[in-house]
């Protein structure tokens, strides 16, 4: 298969202004503007041509960043963007792709994914957006919603333990998992950076408040407003994994950083092994020829 | 009997358990069939149990056309009384019982009345004393193989180098175990019986054939299409196709996935087609509808991609290991929305290999979700049929990454050609492919102008494919006033009752349908000109007895003469079956008249 024609002339840098698209249509406050320009940040300083990049998301208020960044993107179904793009990461793996998606589409409709990607260590970023609320459809309870939490599904209070991301993700064997905050860019970019640095399946839950349905909620996690933003300390050991569960008790609004980072075999390299495990010979040979073979069997 | 000097055709139904190697020595028979030339169609029954139990395999070959895999056979072996007892039915009036008298004890009276000839032959003592004590069940079919080499004077080194590859790469012993038992079985003395079958010979075409069932063909005509991506769950009867997809892909630098659901799978293929990867995803009823969701999304998104549906009987679980052609409605309505897509049913085994090429090249030119049809009959069915000229039919998949000064992924004035993800845009304005209505660049609209004419963007694909379509052939007699309309696996069917109704005083012609949505042009007119139009298939004839393609027809042409001849009891059609059906509903419409 040819693979690539660019030209190849030198490029202009990216600016931030090649990645701006539409106006988000976020209510203003969301934490969701913060963490989409950290994105673009991000992308300008690893100066990754911009056509490779990819940006993909699910349904959600999270899931409009592929309006709002001027990448090649795609806005699927609700829920099922992982194993979309477990296959471009598959077939393009010279592509850049970045999974964005919210606590529904990571935790309840699409979990199933969610787990399976971790357990096959798909080489993929995953950004989840976590507002612990369902927002788009004006507050119901997300499976990420605190106990007693209002919603318009609850309005006697959550009474559901929620979904702990760093012990569920980390226990479906993602080879990285780190957690920050909208409310910290700075921070926030690290893991960026941490993230996308990872060879294999790099989820990064980032808490973002969902200011129309629950303000408020991560104030515990934000210094400016009260509360303290601890991050994980130089002395954990990311490759163990029992010391990342015992992180991921912490009560809310636990810690911050890179909880998790293993090395482990790809899917994609393990795909890659059974392509290299036929002869060169025979893989460059014609599709017809090699056509012919298994007809020749069947005769 | 009637000993006829030559036959044209002739059907075997191998009756025992499945452990018995029965699969393997009819797939035998079938492959030699195809070696010299002969047409062959094969049936077998898989047991319903994990660990086996009683299954047949039947072979339908012979120098002349065959359509059908046969109604009823004209030579049975029974390995045990129960296979005796339970297909004795299926042997015609004057036929060949060949029976394992270690376990049969058949009613020779009744048999005497029928004028069938039976042939008791030791099987099993015989395989046991020739290959050794141990293997005692094993063998058995290959001693059978050889029998019936003798029975219909097969061209024996043939059948042995048939036998020989069977075994390749065993242990020797094995393979000199089994030419043993052949030879024996051979060697056997049939008596009489071995006059009794010699075909036609039928001049040396020159041709060689290929032998393989509808599964193999789906999976070798994906590869010959261009498929280089797909994602598939396990279930009956699909997942042949993604084993073979599975162990073949890596060969042509593709890749197929086995996914953790059915969802996964549908949206994994997406995400290949998006990366400009010609992609498949497959499976049988219960899959299909939890895919329906995401192919309104390919839909939406204008992605190219093919989708294998391998029917069985349905709703829910159903009869897994049944056929059945009920998932039509679902091919054709799907998923929420306006949502067209193309949907074709492949005729026959060979069509399975062809159907896969054009089902790609359709998707790719009209960007459209492309459905395959075909059935648990055909996927486990194996036929001969003429090598295909694979050097002018291979695509060889490419991926066109060429620079773009811009792009727009849905302009409204011509039909939309991706731009995957790797692709430069100069104008810096990059496309979002998303499932919302959309504008021409696929930013999100609600304007009731732009999906208005988005939605007839999408289905006018539909009308250009159908302004395409030739109109469908008539089989059969000119001056017939009846016609059958067929679609899927039964097609020879439909042409088999076509033919014996020639000497029947009651000429009927047929019309098999390939491509179901768009359907192809005139069948109005054409059906116009038949008092009769009845359509034959394997699904429930509803309220009305039109079954979903009848009510389809009868909506898409308004002919009123359009009547249904259905039928779910998991089985294919019978010529003889059908043939009784079709004389049922000229009677009752001709009463009227005569009173
Ligand atoms: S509803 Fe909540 S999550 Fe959605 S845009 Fe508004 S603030 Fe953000």
């Amino acid at each position: 298969m040819e693979t690539d024609t660019l030209t190849i002339e030198p490029a202009e840098p990216m600016t931030r202004d090649d990645l701006k698209a539409d106006r988000p249509t976020w209510c203003p406050g969301c934490g969701d503007f913060s963490v989409l320009a950290m994105y673009q940040k991000f992308l300008v300083d690893r100066q990754y041509p911009q056509e490779k990049i990819a940006t993909l998301s699910g349904i959600g208020c999270s899931s409009r960043f592929p309006y709002f960044i001027n990448t090649h993107s795609v806005h699927f179904i609700h829920g099922r963007i992982i194993p979309f793009a477990t296959a471009l990461s598959l077939t393009r793996p010279e592509l850049f792709p970045f999974v964005i998606i919210g606590d529904g589409d990571a935790f309840s409709i699409g979990g199933n994914h969610l787990t399976h990607a971790a357990r096959k260590n798909v080489n993929l970023n995953v950004i989840i957006l976590n507002n612990q609320v369902y927002g788009l459809t004006k507050k119901q309870t997300s499976p990420t919603s605190p106990l007693g939490f209002r919603s318009k599904t609850d309005p006697w209070g959550s009474r559901m333990t929620p979904v702990n991301p760093a012990r569920q993700i980390i226990g479906a064997g993602a080879t990285f998992f780190a957690r920050a905050s909208a409310a910290n860019p700075k921070h926030l970019i690290q893991m960026y950076e941490r993230m996308s640095a990872h060879e294999g399946f790099s989820v990064l839950e980032v808490l973002s408040e969902c200011v129309q349905f629950f303000k408020g909620s991560f104030d515990g996690a934000s210094s400016g407003k009260g509360g303290d933003f601890v991050e994980i300390g130089p002395d954990h050991d990311v490759t163990d994994e029992g010391a990342a569960f015992a992180l991921a008790e912490k009560p809310f609004p636990g810690v911050f950083g890179v909880f998790h980072e293993v090395r482990r075999t790809t899917l994609n390299e393990m795909e890659q092994e059974n392509i290299r495990a036929v002869a060169p010979a025979e893989l460059q040979r014609p599709t017809v020829d090699k056509l012919k073979d298994s007809f020749n069997r069947l005769t | 009997m009637s000993n006829p000097s030559s036959i044209s055709n002739s059907v075997i139904r191998i009756a025992g358990n499945s452990q018995d190697g029965i699969q393997s020595v009819g797939t035998m028979l079938a492959r030699m069939a195809g070696r010299i030339d002969m047409d062959v169609m094969t049936y077998m029954t898989i047991p319903s149990t994990i660990s086996g139990g009683p299954s047949i395999f039947q072979v339908h070959m012979g120098t002349a056309t065959v359509l059908t895999p046969g109604d009823l056979a004209d030579v049975l072996v029974a390995f045990y009384q129960h296979s005796y007892e339970n297909h004795i039915e299926s042997l015609r009036d004057g036929g060949v019982l060949i029976y394992d008298d270690t376990h049969v004890d058949p009613d020779l009276d009744a048999l005497r009345q029928r004028r069938i000839t039976p042939v008791a032959v030791p099987m099993t003592a015989l395989t046991v004393e020739t290959v050794g004590g141990t293997g005692t069940q094993k063998g058995k079919n290959i001693f059978l193989l050889g029998l019936l080499t003798r029975v219909y004077r097969l061209d024996y080194d043939k059948v042995a180098a048939l036998v020989k590859e069977q075994f390749r790469g065993k242990d020797e012993s094995v393979v000199r175990n089994n030419l043993l038992a052949l030879e024996a079985g051979y060697a056997y003395q049939i008596g009489d019986v071995g006059s009794f079958f010699t075909f036609d010979i039928k001049p040396e075409s020159g041709e060689t054939n290929v032998t393989m069932t509808g599964n193999q063909a789906l999976a070798y005509g994906a590869i010959a299409g261009g498929i280089r991506f797909g994602a598939g769950y396990p279930i009956t009867p699909w997942t042949e196709v993604m084993e073979i997809l599975r162990r073949e892909l890596p060969r042509y630098g593709g890749t197929f996935i086995q996914t953790e659901d059915e969802l996964a799978a549908i949206a994994a293929a997406i995400g290949g087609a998006y990366g400009g990867t010609p992609s498949l995803t497959g499976s049988s009823g219960p899959g299909i509808s939890l895919k329906t969701e995401a192919l309104g999304f390919a839909v939406m998104s204008e992605l190219p991609l093919v989708i294998i549906d391998v029917q069985r009987g349905g709703p829910s679980t159903g009869l897994p290991t049944n056929v059945e052609q009920s998932d039509l409605s679902i091919a054709l309505n799907g998923s929420h929305g306006d949502a067209p897509r193309v949907v074709l049913a492949a005729a026959n085994v060979e069509d399975c290999f062809y159907i896969m090429i054009e089902a790609a090249q359709i998707a790719r030119r009209f960007s459209v979700p492309v459905i395959v049809l075909s059935d648990q009959a055909l996927a486990t069915r194996l036929e001969a049929f003429p090598y295909p000229n694979l050097d002018s039919l291979v695509e060889e998949p490419s991926l066109n990454l060429a620079t773009r000064e811009s792009h727009k992924p849905y302009p409204l004035d011509a039909p939309t050609h991706h731009a995957p993800p790797g692709t430069k845009v100069v104008d810096g304005r990059y496309p979002t492919i998303t499932g919302l209505e959309h504008d021409e660049y696929g930013n999100p609209s609600g304007s009731a102008q732009m999906h208005t004419r988005m939605t007839h963007r999408r289905s006018d694909k539909l009308r250009r494919l159908a302004a395409e379509l030739p109109p469908p052939e008539v089989y059969g007699a000119k001056d017939a006033r009846t016609l059958l309309v067929g679609w899927g696996s039964t097609c020879g069917v439909i042409r088999s009752v076509v033919d014996q109704s020639i000497t029947s005083g009651e000429p009927l012609a047929a019309l098999h349908l390939r491509n179901l949505n768009p359907l192809p042009p005139s069948l109005a007119e054409i059906f116009a000109k038949y008092d009769n139009v009845l359509v034959v298939e394997l699904n429930e004839g509803g309220v009305n007895g039109c079954g979903q393609l009848g009510r389809l027809l009868r909506a898409e042409t308004c002919q009123p003469q359009i009547r249904g001849i259905t039928k779910s009891d998991g089985g294919s059609f019978r010529v003889s079956e059908v043939l009784e059906r079709v004389r049922g509903i000229l009677e009752s419409t001709r009463r009227p008249a005569t009173l």
